[in-house]
């Protein structure tokens, strides 16, 4: 790894919270390990930056005041789409889009659940929302195992080309998604996988491939090269030290590369809808169907209730995953 | 195979609708909206009715979201039974590609080159010879809609014509109305054109350009004149920021606007609103000039299968469309004409009835659709849309770039 | 030692090749595959489906004659440049403050990342509503008083590239965020010390010491974006659906439009051509020197 900083490189290489056997309690590792310099595991709120101010400084009220006055403009969004999905269409068409619901009703939830109609189908989102389960388990298993490996041999076990292929890889992240739609509807027709599970899963996988493998790649990259070397001399091949060593301290990176796959395969809208058929259509043609109904009056708390159900799945990952998505992020991309 | 195929149409000729072989369909198209949702429930409480199923395969987002679906499934090797397409061009190559169903025996035997009203509907369904679509409606684009309370309190009558309109304009600003309403999507601005060009200059010239694709007329001086009113109605519209054509439509409801040009899909929102025709609001098919209509509309098309028993139930399915019955339940729910003229309409209102009489008339033209490819269209829709956002784009210029386009367009 | 940590060569490469094979069947299949069947089939006058009759460059000519076409090649200059600098300077700031030892620091974290979960046409949903003259944030401005406030970029052709960068900046700073805040919670603490033994100011510090070792993740964060920019079509459509007029299309709406909308499969993939000529010319080079050259 050509780019890591000089300093690091120096300093015994990392002592890194994720060589722990895999342990979730995040940041205790720095203490644990005996680590020369001080390079922190990645989350521990140590210090930062400059010294610790005072308290109450001049210097904290800047930095809480614009971090509050950030995370209000963030909040912004969610919040007009929350009041307004609780809010009824009378209420809506007269007024103000941030003021509080004035009466509250959970209509348009229910609705947008299990009643919206898409042509015939009145069953509101729900009718996807186990076809994206369906779409969603397989392919983020498949794509962030294919990636894994990739990343793994990538980083350890170079080979003669495959650094050109990763290059291809790389460029082909660039490539807009619809220029693909036909060759692949081609290529599914041809091997006869076109409209089932297994050739969504596999484009899902494909297009998932180039980030996730650069993310991995990084991550392994990073590990330690006595240990790599220590379990060679232990006799182990390919795959017992991906398996054995690799596999157990890399919480963090799967960490990452679940919550990039979890966002973008149930947020996808595209291939779900191109390469299956109705009875697998996930949950956001529903979402298309109940927000992008061209004709008629527009039920904006109907949509914004759809919208914030359909972003549950991913959000709730966010929210739960937390810390482990940036010390992930750190291990796999800081060197580049 | 070919002789099994003809043998089972033969078969479900004999047989007719009354016979159930339960088989599931399954049918795409991009009618979600309330109205449009309803009336394909007709269809499809129709075709059930048959002891089939109707497996509804909606997509929303109108064709531009649908059709690269539909297409994949079709060249994918994956077809529904039965699909939504607008007549006219758009499946003229999956239909030269051998991948739709010939549907002219069963055509010919319920006769529905008789039946079918105007006979043009019929021809953009045919392809050497051979039927390949059901048209099921006619959506006619020729109207202006106007609000009659915005005109008596800006002090003006409600125009019976267009230049009575663009005249009243500048009273209406005053008053603090928008004087028309326009949404921003690119194929209405092309539909404000085309109107005003059926009306001012008279369907032939209509016919010249879009049919003929004569370009010389297209930069002449006819056309010159309905670029101008163009203009005039760019500038009337220019405190119209909307996008959606039901956004415009409320505008002109709710007295923000004093009127729209808009195809006859937009009195559903008229009604949904509550309003009268004739009362609360005035409908002026070909802008109250040439009363023409337009006869773009909707047509099923039927992927060919290999298994029987969804053919036969296409069959079943094309010949339920096109009943008496079907005609007269879909179209009011859709707010469009029936494509057969021996249907008896008691429930259409004042609208539809003006409709149905330029109808009966036989004043009609065909839709844009039907003689134009989508990639001309398509140039067309760009150049209007730019040419109606774009204050600096002088008529003139806009007409040259026009005319360019006729030149290359097929 | 070299022997038992170097085993022979073709071992070696076996395991890996095998492992390797998806990448490589997806690198030769479908990015090369697929790219060249998009550049063969550009200089068809292919309609609906994909034909073999080739008419030249006439496609190009087309193109470049296009207004459209030259309007989003010039919404996509000043999407991309903006959202570069941008999402890479307010990310980095916003890490920078809260890696002051802060308190609350996750509850922050958790509000700027979470705009990245929800889909790109939801965030175009909520901004263009947002954005709305009659009932968002001008609205509520005359409301309380400055009557002549006027904010509507979605309405306004000059400027409307401007409100999806608002929306599309939203959408993304967070993830660029953790990238750097985790870029910088791996900067030694050593560095710190010596810094301010040293008497240089932070600003300096960061400029000049911390962000040159940020290489890598600024690398990570930049290849991000960028495959984003080319790529944004969901976030216009839904905000903005090109308009007003054509003033906010990009070339994948382009691209998109030009194939489904006018069923001109040709001029879609001549436009989808040069969209990956510009990759090629600009990444090719790059990715080379990153991945491809020897490491040490």
């Amino acid at each position: 790894m050509t780019k890591t900083p000089h300093l690091l490189k120096n300093s015994l290489k990392f002592p890194q919270p994720e060589l722990e056997p895999v342990d979730t309690t995040v940041a205790v590792a720095t203490a644990a390990t005996p680590t020369p310099s001080g390079t922190r595991s990645d989350l521990e709120p140590g210090p930062r930056g400059r010294k610790p101010a005072r308290r109450f400084s001049r210097r904290n009220l800047f930095i809480y005041g614009t971090l509050t006055l950030v995370a209000l403009y963030y909040l912004l969004p969610l919040y007009v789409m929350v009041v307004t999905s609780l809010k009824g269409m009378p209420e809506i068409r007269l007024g103000n889009i941030f003021a509080p619901p004035l009466e509250i009703t959970f209509e348009p939830w229910v609705k947008a659940w299990s009643e919206a109609c898409t042509g015939l189908n009145c069953d509101g989102l729900s009718r996807g929302f186990w076809n994206s389960v369906r779409i969603l388990v397989p392919s983020v298993i498949l794509s962030i195992a294919i990636a894994s490996v990739n990343g793994y041999a990538l980083a350890n076990w170079r080979f003669k080309g495959a650094e050109l292929f990763f290059t291809i890889l790389i460029v082909g992240a660039f490539i807009p998604y619809q220029v693909m739609i036909y060759p692949i509807v081609i290529m599914l027709r041809e091997v006869g996988l076109y409209g089932s599970l297994t050739g969504l899963v596999l484009v899902h996988s494909v297009f998932g491939m180039p980030i996730l493998t650069l993310l991995f790649r990084n991550y392994f990259a990073s590990v330690p090269e006595e240990l790599f070397k220590a379990a060679r001399v232990d006799g182990a091949g390919f795959w017992a030290i991906y398996f054995k060593i690799m596999l157990p301290m890399s919480l963090p990176i799967f960490v990452v590369a679940i919550i990039l796959q979890v966002t973008g395969i149930w947020n996808d809208f595209l291939f779900g809808v191109i390469y299956t058929k109705p009875d697998l259509y996930p949950m956001t043609v529903q979402l298309n169907n109940i927000v992008n109904s061209t004709q008629g009056v527009k039920e904006y708390n109907v949509n914004m209730a759809a919208t914030i159900l359909t972003g549950l799945v991913p959000l709730s990952i966010y929210f739960l995953s937390g810390k482990l998505f940036v010390r992930g992020i750190a291990a796999g991309a800081v060197k580049g | 195979m070919k002789s099994i195929r003809t043998t089972l149409v033969a078969a479900t000729a004999l047989c007719g609708v009354s016979v159930a072989h339960a088989t599931d369909l399954e049918v795409t198209h991009w009618w979600t909206s309330g109205g449009e949702a309803a009336a394909v429930a007709e269809f499809a409480k129709a075709f059930d009715a048959t002891g089939n199923k109707w497996v509804d395969g909606a997509i929303a987002g109108s064709g531009g979201t649908a059709r690269p679906i539909m297409i994949s499934r079709i060249t994918g090797g994956d077809p529904m039974g039965a699909t939504q397409f607008n007549h006219g061009r758009q499946a003229e190559e999956l239909v030269e590609a051998g991948l739709m169903r010939d549907l002219t025996e069963i055509a010919e035997k319920n006769n529905w080159k008789d039946i079918v009203r105007p006979a043009s509907l019929l021809d953009s369904c045919t392809l050497d010879g051979k039927i390949y679509c059901v048209p099921v409606n006619i959506h006619s684009q020729q109207w202006l809609w106007l609000n009659n309370s915005v005109f008596e309190k800006a002090g003006v009558a409600v125009p019976t014509n267009w230049d009575e309109f663009a005249a009243a304009a500048p009273k209406l600003e005053a008053a603090g109305v928008v004087p028309l309403a326009l949404g921003q999507q690119p194929w209405q601005t092309t539909l404000a054109f085309q109107v005003l060009l059926v009306a001012l200059a008279g369907p032939d010239a209509y016919t010249k350009v879009f049919g003929d694709k004569d370009a010389e007329f297209a930069a002449g001086p006819d056309m010159a004149r309905v670029f101008q009113a163009a203009a005039t109605a760019r500038d009337m519209a220019k405190n119209s920021n909307v996008q959606n054509w039901n956004d415009a439509t409320t505008m002109v409801i709710t007295g923000k606007a004093a009127g729209q040009i808009m195809g006859d899909w937009a009195q559903g929102e008229f009604q949904v609103a509550g309003q009268v025709a004739g009362k609360d609001y005035t409908c002026l098919p070909g802008l109250g000039v040439n009363e023409v209509i337009q006869t773009g509309g909707d047509a099923f098309y039927f992927p060919k299968v290999d298994d029987a028993a969804i053919t036969e139930a296409q069959g079943v399915l094309a010949e339920v469309m096109m009943s008496p019955e079907t005609q007269v339940a879909f179209n009011l729910k859709k707010g469009s004409l029936p494509v057969r003229g021996d249907v008896d309409l008691n429930a259409a209102n004042d609208c539809m009835r003006k409709g149905l009489d330029i109808l009966a008339k036989g004043n009609v033209i065909p839709s844009p659709d039907q003689l134009m490819s989508a990639d001309s269209l398509t140039l067309v829709n760009d150049l209007f849309v730019e040419f109606f956002n774009t204050p600096s784009l002088t008529a003139e210029e806009a007409q040259t770039r026009f005319a360019s386009i006729v030149e290359e367009a097929d | 030692m070299a022997a038992m940590a170097r085993p022979a060569r073709w071992h070696r490469n076996i395991s890996a090749k095998v492992a390797a094979i998806p990448m490589i069947a997806t690198a030769l299949c479908i990015f090369i595959g697929g790219t060249a069947w998009t550049v063969v089939y550009s200089f068809t006058n292919s309609k609906l489906l994909p034909k073999e009759s080739f008419v030249g460059l006439r496609q190009y000519e087309r193109l470049w004659g296009s207004s459209k076409w030259l309007t989003s090649i010039e919404n996509l200059a000043i999407y991309g440049a903006f959202s570069l600098i941008f999402a890479l300077v307010i990310g980095f700031l916003l890490a920078a403050l809260l890696d002051q030892k802060i308190r609350f620091e996750d509850t922050f974290r958790t509000i700027l990342l979470y705009p990245f979960a929800l889909s790109f046409i939801v965030t175009g949903l909520a901004w263009q509503w947002i954005l709305n003259p009659d009932f968002g944030v001008q609205a509520v401005v005359r409301g309380l008083g400055w009557e002549s406030f006027t904010f509507d970029p979605l309405y306004n052709p000059d400027i409307v590239i401007y409100g999806v960068l608002i929306a599309g900046l939203w959408h993304e700073t967070g993830l660029i965020m953790c990238l750097m805040l985790a870029g910088l919670r791996g900067i030694d603490e050593d560095i710190w010390k010596a810094a301010r033994i040293d008497g240089i100011p932070t600003w300096k510090t960061y400029l000049f010491i911390v962000i040159p070792m940020m290489r890598g993740i600024f690398i990570t964060a930049i290849v991000l974006i960028a495959s984003g920019i080319i790529k944004v079509y969901d976030l216009v459509v839904a905000q903005t659906g090109g308009g007003p007029g054509i003033a906010s299309e990009v070339p994948a709406k382009y691209v998109y439009d030009a194939m489904f909308l006018s069923q001109n499969l040709g001029q879609g993939f001549a436009a989808s051509t040069m969209m990956l000529l510009t990759v090629v010319i600009i990444v090719v080079p790059w990715a080379y020197l990153e991945f491809g050259g020897k490491r040490k």
